[in-house]
């Protein structure tokens, strides 16, 4: 088991030149986040260099690109990702995502949640409407390719993502729902069965500019041969679906430098 | 350092709450004062017991401590004379992986490569049945916590399950909070849950069991053991504040029946809190990273009283704590209460006096409460204070090691001379066995809806099986396997079995065939067994019938441990399990692990190849007593199935070979259900059938179809072979004289699954009955 | 010691699951008189001394920026009650 460094050292400056492996992406761990791990390894797996950030840091450091992981953060306290959003990493990461620069934020499952009470992106998620935490291999239907996280899916893909929460309904009023329709954010819907209830059958959507994406899936569960929901359920046409997140985001990282 | 004395300040008269604190110079002079030694669970011959030991009265903290330490949760008085077989019949064999025994938090078992692994399964049964949320959650934390007092990081959880009657409207009651609790609490601490059981049965209504098991790895270097050594070292307790949690939960609910005459016992159960054990996780972590301590020890069932004790008595003998120095969440809590409280996510600790600041930055950075309650000595005494007067001085040893010994009465009851008479075969139960065509199509489905064997994804999905990106397989396969070094692919699988049919017909026998089952299962995966953890969930020791229940099941799994090469690492054992004077069935849970060399060779329990053979593994003798089958006919009664534990032997290392070597795409050990579960289970997997003949079968070893498919024969296997591998595999089950008999091929096409002799069942209908039980009772 | 009492409530819009479930519980245990559950949150704010307005008005900040998620929630009730 490869250990990320000890989280809050400092976060030695990266070379200026980005080759693919020299590509940073930042995985932010909070109290309670449960998937930092996953997402690291994805972003390894997707042959980048995660970096692992601490909530409490108040600089991104030399980061391209940052993944805001599952997990309970402050146990889901208050509403889930109530509290996690008023980290102090977060106002940069908020900064960062709203700046020129546009950086690329992936928000998954906690995360999304996260991005929503921060305002990031719209809406918000509660209890799954059958009320109980549900873990099922969920077939999804990639509806925007031109997201930062999302370049390297064809239009129309339907792809096997792990999905397991307790409240992932997610819902907005009708006018977002319609606005997020009109304006192609809807980055992912369910297909065949929708787990919780969500609105529209939204899995996941991005904001405006497409930088910044959030959805309740894991797609960091679905990287690596054997581990996948392939081989442990027989679901899904392969276990590496979900590569194509960090690759996505990868390549344009690589692109933007060239 | 920290500070916050919450006890009433000395000579402040206007304080509105003041305890008459008991000293040990107060106790001395009043030899008289009556205690409340047997509300709190003590008899009369152990309090005296306490009073020799003294020379003196306890104090009312002291009476405290011995009372939950000598309960029979803590103590294990009943049953401690038998368990010394699992520590006497070890050969060289068995002890040359073992790293950790019996008698720490958990025990260690060496994987090779610098790479430890400690795993440990525990009950939590009664707190289950008075709040099923709060008591199986709390059940996971507390054996998380005991995997984390090792000094590993835990990857993995289990949960085999016991309740009562599936139509029964209290089963739902527990089933829907207890499968919430379990998961609620695992997933929230980020542990993938990759097994566990269901079964249902009325002898459990009264007293579900729920039994939690833990895996964690570590390198051996991380190894930590619970001993406080090193006099003026410094005691710390961290965590979760400390409340009225679970006051009297060990020694009261432990120790007494659920009486169904009487007013239900109201005690406090323990309520958990995830996210502060997962912060514990991370943060002790840091500290075994950091080499940050000398000793760690979990609080558990009798909370402060415990882990002062055994930390004490397993170092240098001694150490001096002061109480009022315990944070607490609930100042109204007297001493003896603190000392017996139960409160959840919190760890005592022995740290060098060089190591405190950097002690504290871990603590600071978690934002973890910690307290600094005093240090280790060399007296050899346990000595607690309040505000500097002391109220408990004993030898901790006579607290957490010399307690009580019971050499309980037992015999063989004089009923089961009857009960091992009474046949299912011939019994009226029997009578109408199905033999047509369309009669054995209809009892397969049966069986496989029935609340047993039916699927149970109604409970697995509530659970996370993918956190930590290391399992490699989960249920429904025969044992849940979890990589743990993502280089060389190094890896463990677990797998937890008991029958309560089966041990009820046969202690002896019924135990060993809980860990033969156990150790198929993970040799089914390709893992090579490696350690055992059991779990005894029994009525009452009081009962002589009970008592030898009990004598012969721990007789049974030590002999078997030995012929199977593979020590018991750890246990627990739950007592008391009964309403009135009716006793569950015994019901020895046995968890084996076992090892991967890489876990990519693991062998998944359905096949998928079309045209692949179907090969049978073993024999088949009508063995229908105690079997799924006759439970569905409402009988119980004859002997359980033979054990041999020699062909286990040879049948596992045939199904490991054939793993290693990729002679096998599938393989799915029987039990119960025979092969008509086996054979729809592994079709349902992948939703592949298969075309079986099973004349061979019925010709070599003489048995009828019916027996051949509901017979709960031991020693058994199917398997998928590619036909690349046929001979090569063939001439492996020859040259070990294994007997081993084609009886089909895998049919990708046909959507059925066909046995000679039985109706078609298309593999729908199959699904459908299969998975609609679960959803029915319980939505 | 005085404390300041928030209750939060789900929009009248947004579906309730957890009210749901309850108002399906109920006649089962034979209370049959009610026909919608909603389930909300209230919290208590402890304050050493007075409650004066600014600290009023600090509660009411607090309840509209963690206390609630203006989304989903609405705050009901903001009010002092004493020890």
């Amino acid at each position: 088991m490869t250990e990320l460094p000890l989280i809050g050292e400092a976060i030695a400056d990266a070379p200026a030149a980005r080759g693919l492996a020299g590509a940073r992406i930042g995985v932010i761990t909070f109290p309670g986040t449960l998937d930092d791990r996953d997402a690291a390894r994805a972003v390894r797996l997707a042959g980048a260099t995660p970096v692992a950030l601490w909530h409490a840091d108040t600089t991104l450091g030399d980061v391209d690109a940052i993944v805001i992981p599952g997990g309970f953060s402050y146990g889901d306290y208050l509403r889930a990702g109530a509290i996690a959003r008023f980290a102090p990493l977060m106002a940069k990461v908020i900064d960062a995502a709203n700046s020129d620069a546009k950086l690329p934020v992936l928000g998954i499952c906690n995360g999304f949640q996260i991005l929503t009470e921060s305002h990031l992106l719209p809406g918000s998620m509660i209890k799954n409407d059958h009320l109980k935490f549900m873990c099922r291999d969920q077939i999804l239907r990639v509806e925007n390719t031109s997201t930062d996280w999302t370049g390297d899916y064809q239009p129309g893909q339907e792809i096997t993502i792990p999905l397991k929460n307790q409240d992932g309904q997610y819902i907005a009023d009708e006018k977002t729902l319609d606005a997020l329709e009109a304006e192609g954010r809807v980055v992912f819907r369910y297909v065949g069965f929708n787990p919780n209830g969500s609105r529209r059958d939204i899995a996941g959507i991005s904001n405006a500019a497409g930088n910044v994406v959030g959805l309740m899936p894991h797609p960091e569960h679905a990287v690596e041969a054997g581990f996948g929901p392939e081989s442990l359920d027989g679901i899904g046409g392969s276990d590496t679906e979900g590569l194509g997140f960090f690759t996505s985001v990868l390549n344009k990282i690589v692109g933007d430098t060239k | 350092m920290t500070e916050t004395s919450t006890g009433p300040a000395a000579g402040n008269a206007t304080e509105t709450k003041k305890f008459n604190i008991d000293t040990v110079e107060n106790a001395a002079k009043t030899p008289d004062t009556e205690l409340p030694w047997a509300e709190l669970g003590l008899k009369q011959n152990e309090f005296d017991e306490v009073v020799k030991v003294l020379g003196r009265r306890p104090t009312g903290a002291e009476l405290a401590m011995y009372s939950v330490m000598w309960s029979e949760h803590c103590s294990y008085k009943s049953s401690k004379n038998h368990l010394r077989q699992f520590g006497e019949k070890v050969t060289e064999e068995m002890k040359k992986d073992m790293l950790v025994g019996i008698g720490e938090n958990a025990g260690v078992t060496n994987l090779g490569d610098g790479w430890a692994v400690t795993f440990k399964i525990e009950s939590h049964n009664s707190p289950s049945f008075v709040e099923p949320y709060q008591g199986a959650a709390t059940g996971i934390g507390g054996i998380v916590r005991d995997i984390i007092s090792m000094g590993a990081r835990p990857v993995a959880v289990m949960d085999p399950l016991r309740f009562g009657a599936i139509d029964h409207p209290d089963t739902a009651r527990v089933m829907h909070g207890a499968v919430a609790g379990i998961g609620g609490y695992g997933n929230s601490l980020g542990l993938p849950n990759i097994g566990g059981e269901m079964v249902f049965d009325s002898v459990y209504q009264g007293n579900p069991l729920v039994n939690a098991l833990a895996v964690g790895v570590m390198r051996h270097e991380d190894i930590r053991l619970a001993n406080a050594s090193g006099k003026g070292n410094k005691v710390v307790l961290f965590g979760a504040r400390t409340g009225g949690d679970g006051i009297g939960g060990a020694s009261v609910l432990a120790s007494e029946s659920f009486d169904d005459t009487k007013p239900s016992k109201r005690p406090a159960v323990q309520v958990g809190d995830p996210f502060a054990e997962k912060v514990l996780i991370e943060c002790c972590l840091e500290l075994f990273k950091g080499s940050l301590v000398e000793g760690i020890q979990d609080l558990g069932a009798a909370g402060i009283s415990c882990a002062t004790s055994e930390l004490a008595s397993n170092g240098d003998g001694g150490m001096e704590v002061e109480l009022t120095s315990v944070l607490l969440r609930d100042p109204t809590l007297t001493p003896g209460e603190i000392l017996m409280s139960e409160s959840q996510e919190r760890m005592m600790a022995v740290v060098t006096p060089e190591n405190i600041a950097a002690f504290e930055a871990v603590m600071d950075k978690w934002a973890v409460e910690y307290s600094w309650l005093g240090e280790v000595t060399d007296t050899g005494r346990l000595i607690i204070t309040w505000e500097g007067e002391v109220i408990v001085d004993v030898d901790p040893r006579t607290v957490a090691h010399d307690g009580p010994v019971y050499d309980r009465p037992y015999a063989r009851p004089e009923w089961q001379d009857a009960v091992q008479a009474d046949s299912f075969t011939g019994s009226v139960q029997d009578a109408g066995r199905p033999s047509a065509p369309v009669e054995l199509a209809a009892a397969i489905t049966e069986l496989v809806a029935s609340p047993n064997m039916c699927d149970k994804s109604w409970i697995t999905r509530q659970y996370d099986r993918y956190v930590g990106g290391n399992t490699a397989l989960a249920m429904p396969d025969d044992a849940g396997v979890v990589r743990v070094d993502e280089e060389t692919g190094l890896g463990v699988a677990l797998a937890t079995d008991a029958n309560g049919r089966y041990t009820y017909l046969d202690p002896y026998h019924g135990a060993q065939l809980a860990l033969a089952e156990a150790y198929r299962n993970v040799a089914t995966t390709g893992a090579v067994p490696m350690a055992v953890s059991d779990c005894l969930n029994f009525g009452s020791p009081e009962d002589p019938d009970v008592m030898w229940q009990l004598a012969e099941a721990i007789r049974g799994l030590s002999d078997a441990c030995m012929v199977l090469g593979i020590p018991v690492t750890g246990g627990n054992v739950s007592l008391y399990n009964q309403t009135g004077t009716v006793p569950i069935h015994p019901s020895p849970v046995v968890a084996v692990l076992g090892k991967f060399d890489d876990v990519a060779r693991r062998t998944p329990s359905g096949w998928r190849e079309d045209g692949q053979a179907v090969y049978l593994l073993g024999t088949t003798a009508a063995e229908l007593d105690g079997s799924e089958w006759s439970n569905l006919r409402g009988h119980l009664g004859g002997l359980p199935p033979k054990v041999d534990l020699a062909a286990e032997r040879a049948l596992g290392e045939i199904l490991i070979n054939a793993s290693r070597d990729g002679m096998v795409d599938s393989a799915h050990d029987l039990s119960e259900g025979g092969l008509a579960a086996a054979l729809v289970e592994s079709s349902l997997r992948y939703g592949v059938g298969a075309r079986i003949a099973l004349q061979d079968v019925l010709d070599r070893d003489g048995v009828d179809l019916f027996t051949a498919l509901f017979s709960e024969s031991q020693g058994r296997a199917i398997v998928s072979v590619p036909r690349s591998e046929e001979i090569r595999f063939k001439d492996m089950c020859t040259a070990r004289n294994f007997p081993h008999l084609r009886i089909g091929v895998v049919d990708a096409e046909g959507g059925t699954l066909e046995i000679n002799g039985v109706e078609t069942m298309s593999l729908e209908a199959l699904r459908e009955a299969h998975e609609a039980t679960l959803p029915k009772y319980f939505g | 010691m005085p404390r300041i009492v928030v209750d939060v409530m789900p929009k009248p819009e947004i579906l309730d699951p957890q009210g749901k479930a309850i108002v399906g519980a109920l006649p089962r245990l034979g209370f049959t008189a009610f026909s919608s559950v909603r389930q909300g949150k209230r919290f208590e704010l402890m304050v050493d001394g007075e409650v004066t307005e600014e600290i009023l008005a600090q509660a009411r900040d607090a309840a509209e920026t963690l206390l609630s998620n203006p989304v989903i929630e609405d705050v009901v009730n903001v009010e002092v009650v004493e020890a």
